[in-house]
């Protein structure tokens, strides 16, 4: 019980707190409005990449091979005479729907099996986790790269190497959500009142546990978007002659000191996406915890 | 200190089980090449008696239980197979190659640190001020930037423009070794040192806040002593764990880098062996460095409570 003094004083805290949680709301909502912002122009060029792309990106002009930035070409070409411009808008396309398709396995798989280890507990939880535990041993990178090579190279290839290497993120975040989760007086109580054990998770359970989980998401989409680019420098990507950021700076080494940009610019294109999911990123979490700030 | 220690016969059984996991996913990684294993090695010019052999000679035509313990008793007697391409024992490749990787995780660790210190602590020493701002915006670039490209930019500013390093090779010698290292280390501490700001700022503000340092601060601790023996000591502690968890991440990411200032260590073995469809190293590699995981894990632990007095992982109580 609180007495009336002591809820005078707690609103005065909370007060104070709400004022300064509002500036700190306003800077994270910075970075969700800079995330947006950002995020939204990529897409649109992914979506717009046909009419606003000047060339086609995979038509060979062997003649214009390797010419510095010009009026015509603002970016230059590459040794097979491609405007590096074009390659670059049709590369959105690409590299973001990638990235953001091979999040969704993981996350509904890893979540699900989480939840019912956290849920269930016991001789379940105790076995799942040793799974966990098995494929935590992999590096992403290692992984991902021998399975893409298992699996042959490709779209599907990936979506399913990052989905093998990722769900064990999610498992645990979600896992260890729920175990808090279960101890809690209302899934106590939707117990006692004689709820399913499905409908309790599904229901209540779920939309309370899986915040930490989309915040991850955010953070893991960064992270496939550096796959997707890494793979295509180890030639394990999306196949040639489709443009593709990763590729694109591999095609460019062989070039590096005398048409620079063609290495430099397709790597700061990841920078800025990646800068641009984070933000959203933060803003989402604010969004959705803010009560749980770093 | 030593009664601390006596969880390290349960976690080394625990840490049994998980071994056994990585052998049989790094057994079936060779089931899911399409269609037969030796077809898919030897590629599509092989001869069907070659084919035959091969198959044969993995013992692809055996029972799957079989093809496992078999497996896993080379293992246990130190045989990984052998290269298909240098027709040399992977196992002698990969020792071959881990002197230079882990030279390369070791020099990376140590800048990473470099980097992290100072700026974790000029960012919680003012939480929201400049030097925080700084270290905010370094923690995103960092992570928001491919680390083969960082090796690229890294070549093209201090070898190719600037030519203070080589754009690339291990060279002779431990001093040269350590001159040829030093670009590929830095990339991966760029990668490394976001995560290492991170939980080090956390903690330090943690750290700051708590009553010892007060108390600390009143009986006229200041300064360089102040910060070395009671905040940096007390915020290390959650950051030893963050690095054991990503050291296995900075593994993953030497493989790359190794690749992109060709390093004669473990990922242009491995990325080498995929480009020239080297089954046996591949998955040679990828168990020892899982396995290598796995042992870093026990490591962690083991550090993670000679630091810090009060955790006990044996469960008991502390005297």
């Amino acid at each position: 019980m609180t007495t009336p003094t002591a809820a005078l004083v707690g609103f005065k805290q909370r007060r104070r707190a709400s004022r300064s949680r509002s500036l700190r709301a306003w800077y994270r909502n910075g970075s969700l409005m800079a995330g947006i912002v950002i995020v939204g122009l990529l897409v649109l060029v992914a979506v717009l990449a046909p009419v606003i792309a000047p060339y086609d990106p995979i038509a060979q002009h062997l003649e214009q091979a390797l010419e510095s930035p010009s009026a015509a070409h603002w970016l230059g070409t590459d040794k097979y005479g491609r405007d590096v411009l074009s390659r670059l808008i049709w590369g959105a396309r690409v590299d973001l729907r990638v990235g953001f398709l091979a999040v969704l396995i993981p996350f509904v798989v890893g979540s699900v099996i989480g939840a019912i280890a956290g849920y269930v507990g016991g001789i379940v939880d105790t076995v799942l986790m040793r799974i966990v535990d098995v494929f935590f041993a992999f590096p992403f990178y290692v992984m991902v790269i021998v399975l893409v090579f298992v699996l042959g190279a490709g779209e599907t290839s990936i979506y399913l190497a990052i989905a093998a290497v990722s769900w064990v993120s999610y498992a645990k975040i979600v896992r260890g959500e729920v175990i808090v989760a279960r101890q809690q007086d209302y899934v106590v109580a939707a117990r006692l009142g004689g709820m399913s054990h499905t409908r309790l998770l599904v229901r209540h359970i779920a939309p309370n546990v899986m915040s930490q989980a989309v915040i991850y998401a955010m953070s893991d989409i960064v992270m496939d978007i550096m796959a997707i680019v890494t793979l295509g420098y180890l030639g394990l990507g999306i196949e040639p002659p489709t443009a593709e950021w990763g590729s694109m700076i591999v095609d460019g080494q062989e070039f590096i000191t005398t048409q620079w940009q063609q290495t430099t610019i397709p790597g700061l294109v990841v920078v800025v996406t990646s800068l641009g999911l984070s933000w959203l990123g933060d803003g989402i979490s604010d969004l959705l915890s803010p009560d749980r700030r770093r | 200190m030593l009664h601390r220690l006596r969880f390290i016969p349960g976690r080394l059984l625990q840490a049994v089980p998980v071994a056994f996991g990585v052998t049989i996913i790094v057994f079936f990684l060779s089931h899911l090449l399409p269609g037969n294993a030796a077809l898919a090695l030897l590629g599509e010019r092989a001869t069907k008696a070659s084919v035959a052999a091969l198959t044969e000679q993995l013992g692809l035509d055996r029972p799957l239980w079989e093809q496992y313990f078999r497996f896993l008793g080379q293992i246990v007697h130190g045989n990984l197979g052998t290269s298909l391409t240098y027709q040399l024992p992977v196992g002698q490749l990969v020792l071959q190659a881990v002197p230079v990787t882990l030279s390369l995780l070791g020099l990376a660790l140590v800048m990473s640190l470099v980097i992290s210190i100072p700026l974790a602590s000029l960012a919680a020493s003012r939480p929201n001020r400049a030097g925080d701002l700084f270290a905010r915006g370094f923690t995103l670039l960092g992570q928001g930037m491919p680390q083969f490209w960082v090796g690229i930019m890294l070549i093209l500013l201090l070898a190719v423009n600037v030519r203070a390093f080589p754009v690339g090779g291990y060279g002779d010698g431990a001093g040269a070794h350590l001159y040829f290292l030093f670009l590929p280390a830095l990339t991966l501490a760029i990668a490394m040192s976001p995560t290492i700001i991170r939980s080090l700022r956390a903690s330090m503000i943690g750290v700051l806040e708590s009553e010892y340092v007060g108390t600390a601060k009143s009986k006229g601790a200041a300064g360089m002593p102040l910060f070395r023996d009671h905040v940096l000591r007390n915020a290390a502690i959650p950051t030893v764990s963050i690095i054991g968890v990503n050291l296995g991440y900075l593994v993953g990411g030497s493989l790359v880098i190794e690749k992109v200032f060709a390093l004669p260590g473990l990922g242009s073995l491995m990325v080498n062996a995929i480009f020239s469809r080297d089954f046996p190293t591949i998955q040679g590699v990828t168990l020892f460095v899982a396995i290598f995981v796995v042992v870093v894990g026990i490591l962690t632990d083991v550090v993670y409570t000679m630091l810090d007095p009060r955790v006990d992982l044996a469960g008991g109580t502390t005297p």
